[in-house]
């Protein structure tokens, strides 16, 4: 009985954090967002999809006939379906560092910006130009013109809302 | 060596698997790590626009409490002012023209001021004398302002309502947005875009004044232009250049502020200025420019006959202008007005869609007895009020605009069908503030412009201006002042914006602390310091008003205790009051700071000389009177002994902005900051 209880209790918070989530974007207040928001919902509730991934949820959240706008009715189920079975995990801090160690081949303790650039532009889901100039803003240590990932990753999973 | 590197090339050029894996590992985290921000960015921006619509929504109260004065009191009391004639200020000029320009002409300007001095008809000269100053922080003498202010009324008289421009060959029009005193912005633009001239033609659609810190430099450039080009310079007026708007949103304080000695005459002197704006421009006939929006009731004929200087604000309607305020029949056109050959004339609006607050003050013209020419006075000020007030939205139909408290919410038929009936084919329109500085909407028939950058807090938002040449193709330019010489990285730039919008919210929430604490206690019965987040959020947004994402902000503003329940007070932690005036109780000084900018505005009206000060008669008065308007049980005693207490000279008069300043609430982490250095 508890077990329900509580498992009926989940399940209504988590609508609930959908529904406020998805209203930040609803500017119309008519409970439909703009489809090219939906990653940003997605990924501000907590997860970590890959951009394939996105297309694939998207694909399936659109119209018969796409009107360029997703609806909440739709919306609710899938979000719901994708935060119950944790799917699209998150990306620790360790697994974060461990990632930009292995690019750097070297073993120098920091990436040149040609090199972090080269990666994450030509591999993989690429980052577009605004992408990796918004990255590099952040990322490159102003005085050596190298970026120091550890501190880089430090100061990015530092979470200031709490 | 050789096979050395060459591996190495090779290496280079064909990453191994694990790297790949990485590259796409570091790419989905950035991503949604981005995605984090720009849902703090976004909530940010809900947050400063319903906070900025409540607050506009708040002069509908302030003009309801007009209304309310006017229905019951006629005068205070025998020796004290007759508040009433304080309302009805209407500015009449007792100098005929040519003794008051004489007047302007004998002011004596010091041989130690250093700005400039200007001489009429203006010239180039003058102009870049005028951006050089101000680039320099200096300020006009006031003998030039009321001399500029005064050409410049003089001027605008022979304009009509609406003004009708073309594009000739090879010629752009350059149209700006609402620039709230952003001084930087405009020199910006004229930066990027050059000055005005014959050959580089602008409009400005309103909103030139309030909120920004250089309302005075604004407006003293524009309408120098104004004189200089009068072909190719041209103003629309915006719902911000209206004098009881200027009192809440700071162009009044700034004036008085810069100019002690002239600055009351300054102030009446704009009040016809401002009046005297056109209201609309229109280019080669096909697009139509105002600086709020439209309603299913606007039309351009109609619009062209109303005696728009009788509008002096579309925040109350003082029941001797009524009178005044009719409607021009169809032959006694202005002179210099272009129309086209019909001569319609829509019949008074008796029902229908006015707004709200048109129609509370329709109810109140009738209880003091006006004839039926208040239904067509009223639909002449109504119909300004919707130009000015107006705002689109994607449903369709037209419906009273309840955010702003004036004007309409327009729908894409109503734009649809206003285009169609004057053969145009564009609305330009400004008012709101976009995060590109500009936006489309209604299928790309209305833009929105807005010129001032950084609005809301720094990196709030771009500033942008179109182009529209003989095509009629508009071309968009953006731009952001930046105060740091440093490119804040997109982190740096939500975290400004998202503080300043979370010290707003938790003012909001510590002003209406009873309320919330009486609501919050109805959940905890047993009295344990906690409610569930549903309950609290619920309880936030019901006693607010605000229609936020509260339980996405939450975290933000109150604390979560071991069992995941709120713990409800902690959400007034941050906020402590300033130094309380003693005989205050918690009730009343909550009242206080929640009203406090309404108080600022009714003192200020009440302190015709603007001297900043009030006798404790008026002052006692005047809260009556408010407080028995919202329903707040204040009793006399208490009145008396804060008036007492604040009338620290004890001369019979209060300083009220000092009073004022002690119901500023301070937010102790700013304290906390500022003492860490």
């Amino acid at each position: 009985m508890a077990d329900k209880y509580n498992a009926e209790n989940i399940i209504t918070e988590t609508q609930k954090r959908i529904s406020n989530a998805f209203d930040v974007f609803d500017h119309e207040s008519n409970k439909t967002v703009d489809v090219r928001e939906i990653g940003t919902i997605i990924r501000s509730l907590g997860c970590f999809p890959s951009e394939t991934d996105l297309h694939d949820i998207i694909a399936e959240l659109e119209e018969e006939e796409p009107t360029g706008f997703v609806r909440y009715e739709k919306f609710l189920p899938t979000m719901t379906k994708i935060l119950l079975e944790r799917k699209f995990r998150p990306i620790t801090e360790d697994l974060l560092l461990q990632a930009f160690e292995v690019l750097d081949q070297q073993k120098k303790g920091h990436l040149e910006p040609e090199e972090l650039t080269k990666y994450l532009t030509q591999e993989g889901e690429p980052f577009t130009q605004e992408e990796i100039d918004e990255m590099l803003s952040a990322a490159v240590d102003p005085d050596k013109n190298v970026i120091l990932y550890k501190d880089f990753v430090s100061m990015m999973t530092f979470d200031d809302t709490r | 060596m050789g096979c050395g590197t060459s591996i190495a090339i090779e290496n280079q050029t064909r990453p191994s698997e694990t790297a790949i894996k990485a590259a796409i590992l570091i790419q989905r985290w950035y991503r949604r790590y981005v995605a984090r921000l720009e849902m703090r960015r976004r909530y940010t921006w809900n947050i400063f626009q319903s906070i900025e619509y409540a607050g506009e929504q708040d002069q509908l109260q302030l003009s309801s409490f007009f209304s309310f004065m006017l229905d019951n009191f006629t005068q205070i009391n025998g020796n004290g002012p007759d508040l009433i004639s304080h309302l009805l200020d209407s500015v009449v000029d007792p100098l005929t023209e040519e003794v008051r320009q004489l007047k302007y002409e004998q002011i004596v300007v010091p041989e130690s001021y250093s700005g400039p001095r200007l001489s009429f008809p203006l010239s180039v000269t003058d102009t870049n004398a005028l951006l050089s100053a101000f680039k320099e922080e200096q300020t006009l003498h006031g003998k030039y302002v009321l001399q500029l202010l005064y050409e410049t009324k003089k001027f605008l008289k022979q304009m009509p309502n609406v003004i009708y421009l073309s594009t000739s060959y090879a010629k752009e029009i350059t149209i700006c947005g609402d620039l709230h005193g952003r001084l930087d912005d405009l020199l910006l633009i004229f930066y990027k875009n050059g000055l005005p001239s014959a050959e580089n033609p602008y409009i400005f659609n309103g909103d030139f004044v309030d909120r920004g810190k250089k309302s005075t430099e604004i407006i003293i450039i524009l309408f120098a232009f104004l004189l200089l080009y009068p072909d190719h310079m041209h103003l629309n007026r915006g719902n911000h250049e209206d004098h009881i708007m200027n009192l809440r949103y700071g162009f009044t304080k700034e004036v008085m502020q810069k100019y002690k000695t002239h600055g009351r005459e300054i102030l009446q002197l704009l009040q016809d200025v401002f009046s005297l704006l056109p209201l609309a421009t229109v280019i080669d006939n096909k697009v139509l420019i105002v600086h709020g929006g439209i309603s299913d009731k606007t039309d351009l004929d109609f619009l062209s006959t109303v005696e728009r200087h009788k509008v002096k604000s579309a925040l109350r309607f003082p029941k001797r202008s009524i009178d005044h305020l009719n409607v021009q029949q169809s032959q006694s056109r202005r002179s210099s007005s272009r129309h086209s050959g019909r001569s319609k004339l829509d019949s008074p609006r008796s029902s229908g869609r006015t707004s709200r607050a048109s129609r509370r003050r329709k109810k109140h013209f009738t209880k003091q007895g006006s004839c039926s020419s208040s239904s067509s006075s009223s639909s002449s000020s109504s119909s300004v009020v919707d130009i000015l007030w107006s705002d689109p939205k994607n449903p369709n139909g037209c419906s009273p605009n309840s955010f702003r408290g004036g004007g309409c919410y327009f729908g894409p038929d109503v734009t649809q069908a206003l285009l169609q009936k004057h053969g145009l084919c564009l609305l330009i329109r400004s008012h709101e503030c976009k995060q590109e500085g500009y936006e489309l909407c209604h299928n790309g028939q209305v833009i929105t412009i807005f010129s001032a950058s950084n609005y809301y807090e720094e990196g709030s938002n771009r500033g942008a201006y179109v182009k529209l040449g003989p095509e009629l193709v508009p071309r968009f330019f953006q731009y952001q002042v930046s105060r740091s010489t440093r490119k804040l990285t997109l982190h740096q730039r939500v975290r400004v914006a998202e503080g300043s919008a979370l010290r707003a919210l938790k003012e909001k929430l510590y002003t209406h602390r009873s309320e919330l604490m009486a609501a919050f206690q109805q959940y905890d019965i047993d009295n344990t310091g906690r409610i569930s987040t549903s309950e609290w959020a619920q309880v936030v947004e019901s006693v607010l008003r605000l229609d936020l994402p509260w339980r996405t902000l939450r975290p933000r503003l109150a604390r979560l205790c071991a069992d995941g329940n709120v713990e409800y007070e902690s959400c007034f932690e941050d906020i402590s009051p300033g130094d309380p005036i003693p005989p205050v109780t918690p009730n009343l000084a909550e009242t206080l700071y929640r009203y406090r900018t309404d108080l600022e505005i009714i003192f200020n009206i009440i302190d015709k000389d603007h001297s900043g000060q009030i006798s404790i008669e008026e002052f006692r008065q005047t809260w009556k009177l408010f407080s028995s308007h919202l329903g707040v049980a204040v009793n006399d005693q208490t009145i008396d002994d804060m008036a007492r207490s604040i009338d620290f000279n004890k001369d019979g008069s209060i300083d009220f902005n000092e009073f004022l300043e002690a119901f500023r609430v301070v937010h102790k982490l700013d304290v906390k900051e500022q003492q860490q250095g």
